[in-house]
């Protein structure tokens, strides 16, 4: 009962309160989740046809053996699971299978700050195209300056990244000629191609989640009061109306983190980016499973950590999901 | 009949999308009578030539004719979008009405099950499977069905909420009918219309979830045609010869906005929210 009563006295300690609860609660959900998906993936892979050894070259039943015995393969595969626990909460992920002499956890140490940077400037280059182009349909529905935006958020969405990456490399890389059309970090200039290739179908999206979130607030009451007490119109669709008005966008990026993780398979593969995505790509086609199995489960990790962060930031921003209580 | 004549006449564009889609799919299924060539037969002293009148866009580097890898990539790209929505909507409804209609602790649960799965990242694990197990078409759908029927499930499920205090559903409990008797006799059919057009906007997202596996290679494996794989193909070669680039992307381009023009479309003339502002 005090506590019911604390819930009017102080809002914001009480929003707090319940705010970690909401977080350690979701936590607490995730961790079952994330041994689960380990689990499940480790199984599979083992469970494959084929040791990881069955290469073109046959080796000998003795160094087979050995190697089996390196590796602990023989064990039993509850053991090796539970090693395999032990030592990636400590971000071991043991050795990959393909690039003798490396470590999948020094792999995923070159190629994650890559894909990390491509996905930053992607996201980057999403919403502030997105974003913009959202509002500036918003203000003028119906007329031109809608249509356009959203037309041209059309073609982002159904020019996917394997159509848009080839094209934009053979206009500006070939037959221009003025941007360079692999690499990362390597030319001046070789980040934006990626990057667009990348954020385009982000940017279409937020574009329309925008607008749709736009439109719907600022129809709202506060808008109308705002523009009656004679605020500038700057002010009310940056301060009053954008705050609501980016709420679906706010919900969205969780799911487009996951889905920019996705989407750096085929970006890197396409312009030779030496990030996680390629590695995962080529771990794939190698049976690589060491390695496929630690890239896995760090993006299964960031996936769900971003969607939590993007839940938090989407109930921190609006206030109406704090009150309702649906934080449970 | 009615219903359609109404639609197209507000939707001009959605009209267009379903002529185009239905000419695709009609070429897509009488195939073998207009391709002289098959989509595997080789010339390689022909190589890659430009677009010509015996070739109508061209061949590619193993001189096979575009014209005709593009009819068999639409028939396999199509199948794929068709059949992996097929699956996911038959795992959604299911799902999704079977948590509605019963509703409490089965329903939080059966949701928050949808939840947790929503938040992980599919891509990676239709991968492992198909590296685990083999890349194959019939593979290829099942698993993209298997993984895409959450959002089917939560559109059913809320739609089901609705309908599960409706007369005619009390009607038949209290006659004693069973609940899968009412699930199958009188929910399901009521949650269709909204299900077909949600479908129209499935089929879009699973196609181009298939382009984008057999770009990477993953996917439907060469001599195999669809739209990845050509797209791949034409990546590689682009620089030399454009046209295996440009004309499979066009016609994948043009197919995605068909389809999402229509599904958009149907989902705007059937959103209840805006029958309710108009009547």
């Amino acid at each position: 009962m005090v506590s019911k009563h604390a819930r009017h006295s102080s809002l914001p300690v009480y929003f707090f309160r319940r705010l970690t609860y909401f977080i350690l609660k979701r936590i607490f959900t995730y961790i079952p989740v994330m041994l689960v998906v380990i689990s499940a993936t480790f199984f599979m892979v083992h469970a494959a046809p084929g040791g990881p050894f069955d290469d073109d070259r046959v080796a000998s039943p003795e160094i087979l053996k050995q190697l089996n015995e390196t590796y602990n393969l023989n064990d039993p595969l509850i053991t090796q699971l539970g090693n395999y626990l032990v030592n990636a909460v400590q971000g071991d992920f043991g050795p990959s299978y393909k690039y003798p002499g490396r470590t999948v956890s020094e792999l995923i140490a070159s190629g994650l700050p890559i894909t990390v940077e491509l996905a930053f400037y992607a996201i980057l280059f999403a919403l502030l195209l997105g974003v913009l182009s959202g509002i500036i349909a918003s203000l003028n529905p119906g007329k031109f300056l809608d249509y356009l935006p959203m037309s041209i958020s059309m073609i982002g969405i159904c020019v996917p990244s394997i159509i848009l990456g080839p094209i934009l490399i053979l206009f500006f890389g070939i037959w221009i000629d003025i941007l360079p059309v692999s690499g990362w970090g390597e030319f001046s200039g070789d980040k934006i191609l990626p990057t667009i290739t990348l954020g385009s179908a982000y940017a279409a999206i937020f574009a329309r989640l925008t607008r749709g979130g736009m439109l719907e607030i600022l129809a709202q009451d506060f808008i109308r009061t705002a523009r009656a007490k004679g605020l500038n119109e700057t002010r009310v669709v940056f301060f009053h109306a954008l705050r609501g008005g980016i709420m679906p966008t706010i919900g969205f990026l969780g799911p487009a983190i996951a889905g920019l993780f996705a989407g750096s398979f085929v970006v890197e593969t396409i312009f030779q980016i030496n990030g996680i995505g390629r590695y995962y790509v080529q771990a794939a086609f190698n049976r690589d499973y060491t390695l496929i199995l630690g890239i896995s489960i760090l993006i299964t990790f960031f996936t769900l950590t971003f969607v939590l962060l993007s839940d938090i930031l989407a109930t921190y921003l609006n206030p109406r999901l704090r009150e309702k209580g649906s934080m449970n | 009949m009615i219903f359609l004549a109404n639609f197209y006449k507000n939707h001009k564009l959605a009209f267009f999308s379903s002529v185009f889609i239905f000419g695709l799919v009609f070429l897509a299924i009488i195939t073998p009578f207009i391709t002289p060539y098959s989509y595997a037969e080789q010339n390689l002293f022909l190589g890659a030539a430009p677009p010509s009148s015996e070739y109508m866009l061209g061949t590619d580097v193993l001189g096979r004719d575009l014209f005709t890898r593009m009819l068999y990539g639409s028939r396999v790209s199509l199948l794929v979008g068709f059949l992996a929505t097929l699956v996911a909507l038959t795992i959604g409804v299911l799902w999704g009405s079977i948590a509605g209609y019963l509703g409490g602790r089965t329903d939080s649960i059966m949701m928050r099950i949808v939840d947790i799965l929503d938040g992980l990242p599919f891509v990676i694990f239709l991968i492992l499977i198909l590296v685990i197990i083999g890349r194959s078409m019939t593979l290829l759908f099942l698993a993209i069905g298997a993984f895409g029927w959450l959002s089917m499930a939560r559109i059913v499920r809320v739609q089901v909420l609705g309908l599960r205090r409706q007369d005619y559903v009390l009607a038949a409990q209290s006659m004693g009918a069973s609940n899968l008797r009412i699930l199958l006799n009188h929910i399901i059919p009521n949650v269709l219309s909204s299900v077909i057009v949600y479908s129209t906007l499935l089929i879009p997202q699973f196609m181009l979830l298939e382009a984008f596996l057999s770009f990477l290679g993953l996917g439907v494996q060469p001599p195999e045609s669809s739209w990845g794989i050509l797209i791949r193909e034409g990546a590689i070669t682009m620089e030399e010869y454009w046209w295996l680039l440009i004309f499979p992307s066009i016609v994948f381009s043009l197919t995605l906005f068909a389809l999402n023009f229509l599904g958009d479309g149907l989902r705007d003339y059937l959103d209840p929210r805006k029958t309710q502002q108009l009547s």
